[in-house]
């Protein structure tokens, strides 16, 4: 039996910590530790709810305008603002962009060193690479010269003996299996993704002036003035020329080489279906509607429970169901551990772990910053495996024609979703699903324009003296890692209480006091390691949910006051 | 030491990297920090040497957008920052290895290259105990060990500037900026709600070509980046000057471009220089897309910048020649003193530095 420890576990987002037991090269049990908080729901309150936005959607520079979205959305709900078409549009493209972007980033930059080995793309020939890359795709950068100038980088770098961001890496574990082409063209299309993912984002800055933390986002709408005849209208025929540009480019890149990419080196790994399974729950709000957002019969991600892996019943969301529990988190409630909704959430800290620097959590107490989010008490997934699932589960014809094309390309059942590579596949299936997507939305703001159709915000509500005086909203977002909510009360013109149950909480949370699992602690359960001081399969499964640790960590009542004295009902 | 040019163009070709891509880089590079041509051959021989310097990237109290800010560069382009010009050995986000192996890197570029090596903060420095561990370790004693031994060290961001987000009332874990956090360091703040990858990736370059930071201001910001007023340079100004504002979103004036001033911009009271280096590849910048500056790397601008959607209190009728100093002269005559102008004066207000604004946030907020 040995304790092991991974901190920091990189290639994520945030600090994050996994301890696991080790029992004959298998793991038996998991522990999965948030690290760091800041506090920014009690930074919010009393500020103004408009600019609300603009404070939480530094919860995350990562998945940056996600946490803007559901800011805006939970204070347009309270305020019950209706928001123009435009101004849907231009939010649909910016979190579908950001959904594609990120989606990307994560396949090359955060997971794919955890099956490639970049040394092994020493040993290949680029003749064969480019034979490798033309069998699978029609992306034109694939000749034998191009592949052997990557080789020529790489083996500089090797050369030189600084190997920069690689330093560190597992190069040589038994666990690689790729061929060196294999290796030599993804280090390839890391460094093109690279650039891609830079040049790609323009669109941001375009419709959000920078990324990250695009700033265009209103109460109401958008700041994005359109108008087909001036030129310095943020929307004109002009710019929509070049998002129009950009979005095809990204199609692109998500059919030629992600998607093929994600499919050639799954096929090396195929016993990695059979692992990383979770707790087999899985929740989406649903997300990207054609018509209006809150008709979720149009969603591009249907919304909706499946339970227990049953394929064949979706249940209706209930956002009343969803509560936090913290026996294992370094927080108190007030009466008891009872698990308590949102909108009466407590977030009073207390740290009770071990004095730094130590060596191990006392993990049959509290052990992590992160609270535990439950769905009528259940643990739940959410992310893109969680959407695939669901729209799959629910028909969604979109979802179920992809889903089944990849299945078909395996020749696998639907179980081997439930696993490590699914949650890869899931992620890669869904990108091309909204790299489709966007240019639609490109031609409905083109339409509009053309037919002098310009409202991008609706400011009937911009005065706080129009306001109720009190209200509360849930605003929500299927954010790129999954279920994103945001609860929101005002009182007068000031945030009274601000909650946020974010994706990596769902997955990333500690036991509850049933001391049922969370998913990625689930996740790790019978995970091999081959070699315990380069733990490269912990890794695989905790990066296959992508997660983002600074989005799960931010609530925090240092003076362990009540803020959130809010009662349902 | 100089290098000859065939040491320079061996050490080139080695990281595969032609001497026309290099000469294109640097003079862009010049352009940035608004240095001579002639500078161009030091600029080329310093980025061409042989060993590439060690870059250590700590993230603590962050959401991470300077780090994905980083990897938006575009001149330089991101893999020739990360894996051409420097060593980049550290760097949660995107390193290879994690836990022990992670660790270990620290370890070695610490001991073996003390004194040589660039640190980068990412995030603010929690004073409370227990709010930021990695490896187990505080964020404190990582910071200390790691930036005390560095050649200098680079605060990237708004948080690790003056802690930032973090940081504003009520300060719910002690956070503080990098410079608080580690007294008597000598640190370059690349302030900013992220940092601009433009103006990072000139001072980097500043720093390897000279072996010394640029010319800073009072807060330790680059004044090529810093050093100027974004209303004097908005492309927006001369609506300003001819009365033309924005009153309503989406109105006529802000579908023909028009001063956003009357809609809480913060462009008068803020100095960055986004008009003129734009962002994500000079594509636009906040202002250009409709919405009002917040000051994003003005000091404390979270406190002493919101509301955002306030309208600062009368800017009288400057001139574009009008110094920084003037400015913050004519506000704190004009004004009543709300939390926004108390902002602006502990900015704009030479100070003897470094010279973080000390009042507690809290005290300076609005109640309403």
């Amino acid at each position: 039996m040995a304790r092991l420890v991974v901190d920091p576990v990189t290639r994520i987002e945030g600090h994050l910590r996994i301890e696991a037991q080790v029992d004959g090269g298998k793991i038996s049990d998991a522990w999965s530790a948030g690290t760091m908080f800041r506090g920014i729901e009690l930074i919010l309150q009393k500020r103004d709810p408009r600019e609300a936005w603009i404070w939480a959607q530094r919860i995350c520079g990562v998945c940056t305008m996600v946490h803007a979205l559901a800011s805006v959305r939970a204070v347009e709900d309270a305020l019950q603002i209706e928001v123009p078409e435009n101004a849907r549009i231009v939010r649909d493209l910016i979190a579908g962009s950001q959904l594609v972007q990120d989606h990307v980033i994560h396949f090359y930059h955060l997971h794919a060193l955890d099956w490639v080995d970049v040394t092994l793309a020493l040993k290949a020939d680029p003749a064969k690479t480019s034979q490798l890359a033309q069998s699978i795709s029609d992306y034109e950068k694939s000749s034998a010269v191009y592949f052997k100038g990557v080789q020529d980088r790489v083996k500089a770098l090797v050369e030189s003996g600084q190997l920069s961001l690689f330093t560190s890496g597992y190069w040589g574990h038994p666990a690689y299996h790729l061929p060196p082409e294999a290796n030599l063209l993804a280090v390839a299309h890391y460094l093109e993704a690279l650039a891609w993912q830079r040049d790609f984002i323009r669109l941001h800055a375009v419709l959000g002036g920078k990324n990250p933390h695009p700033q265009t986002f209103l109460v109401g709408g958008m700041s994005t003035a359109m108008d087909p005849n001036e030129p310095f209208a943020v929307i004109n025929p002009e710019r929509i020329g070049f998002l129009r540009e950009l979005v095809r480019g990204a199609r692109k890149f998500v059919e030629q080489v992600y998607i093929p990419d994600v499919l050639a080196v799954a096929g090396f790994y195929k016993d990695w279906f059979a692992l990383g399974g979770g707790v087999g729950n899985f929740l989406s709000y649903g997300d990207y509607s054609s018509i209006n957002q809150n008709d979720a019969s149009t969603n591009l991600f249907p919304r909706g429970v499946v339970l227990g892996r049953d394929l064949t019943k979706v249940h209706p969301l209930d956002p009343a169901q969803i509560t936090e529990a913290v026996s294992h988190a370094w927080y108190e409630y007030s009466d008891g551990d009872k698990p308590k909704h949102p909108y009466d959430g407590e977030t009073n800290p207390k740290y009770s772990g071990p004095k730094p620097p130590y060596e191990f959590l006392d993990v049959d107490k509290k052990y992590s910053w992160l609270k535990s989010p439950r769905y009528q008490g259940l643990p739940m997934e959410v992310g893109p495996l969680a959407r695939m699932v669901v729209g799959y589960a629910a028909g969604q014809k979109d979802i179920k024609a992809a889903v089944d094309g990849v299945l078909k390309h395996f020749n696998a059942p639907a179980t081997v979703l439930f696993s490590t590579l699914g949650r890869v596949a899931a992620r890669a299936i869904e990108s091309q699903l909204m790299a489709d997507r966007l240019e639609q939305w490109v031609d409905q703001l083109d339409s509009n324009l053309a037919h002098g159709k310009v409202a991008i915000c609706n400011t009937t509500k911009w005065d706080p003296s129009t306001w109720p005086a009190s209200s509360r909203g849930f605003g929500w977002h299927e954010a790129p890692r999954g279920s994103l909510g945001h609860w929101v009360e005002i009182e007068g013109k000031a945030i009274k209480n601000y909650q946020a149950v974010v994706p990596t909480t769902w997955n990333a949370g500690p036991r509850d006091a049933q001391g049922q699992r969370g998913p990625y602690e689930a996740s790790l359960i019978n995970t091999p390691v081959a070699d315990p001081n380069r733990p490269l399969e912990i890794l695989r499964t905790i990066h296959s949910f992508d997660p983002c640790l600074a989005c799960a960590v931010h609530v925090v009542d240092a003076q362990g006051r009540d803020y959130s004295v809010l009662k349902a009902g | 030491m100089m290098t000859s040019e065939a040491d320079v163009s061996t050490a080139l070709a080695r990281r595969g990297i032609s001497r026309r891509q290099l000469v294109k880089f640097c003079s862009a590079m010049l352009g940035t920090l608004a240095l001579p041509d002639r500078y161009l051959a030091q600029v080329v021989q310093a980025v061409g040497k042989a060993k590439k310097p060690v870059l250590l990237w700590l993230q603590f109290q962050d959401c991470a957008g300077c780090s994905e800010s980083m990897i938006r560069s575009s001149h330089p382009d991101v893999a020739e920052v990360v894996l051409d010009l420097l060593s980049w050995e550290y760097h949660e986000v995107i390193m290879a290895g994690s836990g022990k192996q992670a660790e270990a890197v620290l370890e070695r570029v610490v001991n073996e290259d003390k004194g040589k090596y660039l640190a980068v903060v990412e995030g603010a420095i929690p004073t409370g105990e227990g709010f930021c561990t990695i490896g187990g370790r505080n964020a404190l004693e990582i910071a200390e060990k790691v930036c005390r031994n560095a050649a200098a060290t680079i605060a990237v961001g708004a948080c690790a500037f003056d802690g930032g987000l973090v940081r504003s009332a009520p300060n719910p874990t002690g956070a503080l900026g990098v410079h608080e956090a580690l007294p008597g360091l000598k640190v370059m703040n690349m302030a900013g709600c992220p940092h601009n990858p433009a103006n990072t990736a000139a001072a980097l370059v500043h720093y390897l070509t000279f072996n010394d930071l640029p010319a800073l201001d009072q807060y330790n910001r680059p004044l090529f980046a810093y050093g100027r007023i974004i209303h004097d340079q908005c492309e927006r100004r001369a609506h300003y000057d001819a009365g033309r504002f924005v009153t309503d979103w989406g109105d006529e004036g802000h579908r023909k471009g028009w001063c956003l001033y009357k809609m809480g911009c913060k462009g008068p009271a803020a100095t960055f220089n986004c008009p003129v280096v734009g962002w994500n590849d000079h594509t636009s910048w906040p202002v250009r897309a409709g919405h009002g500056c917040i000051a994003c790397a003005s000091p404390r601008f979270w406190d002493h910048m919101s509301p955002f959607y306030d309208r600062l209190p009368s800017v009288p009728g400057f001139g574009v020649e009008v110094t920084a100093g003037e400015i913050g002269l004519g506000l704190v005559g004009a004004t009543a003193l709300g939390v926004t102008a108390h902002g602006l004066i502990q900015m704009i207000k030479p100070a003897p530095k470094p010279a973080p604004p000390e009042s507690g946030a809290a005290q300076t907020r609005k109640e309403n």
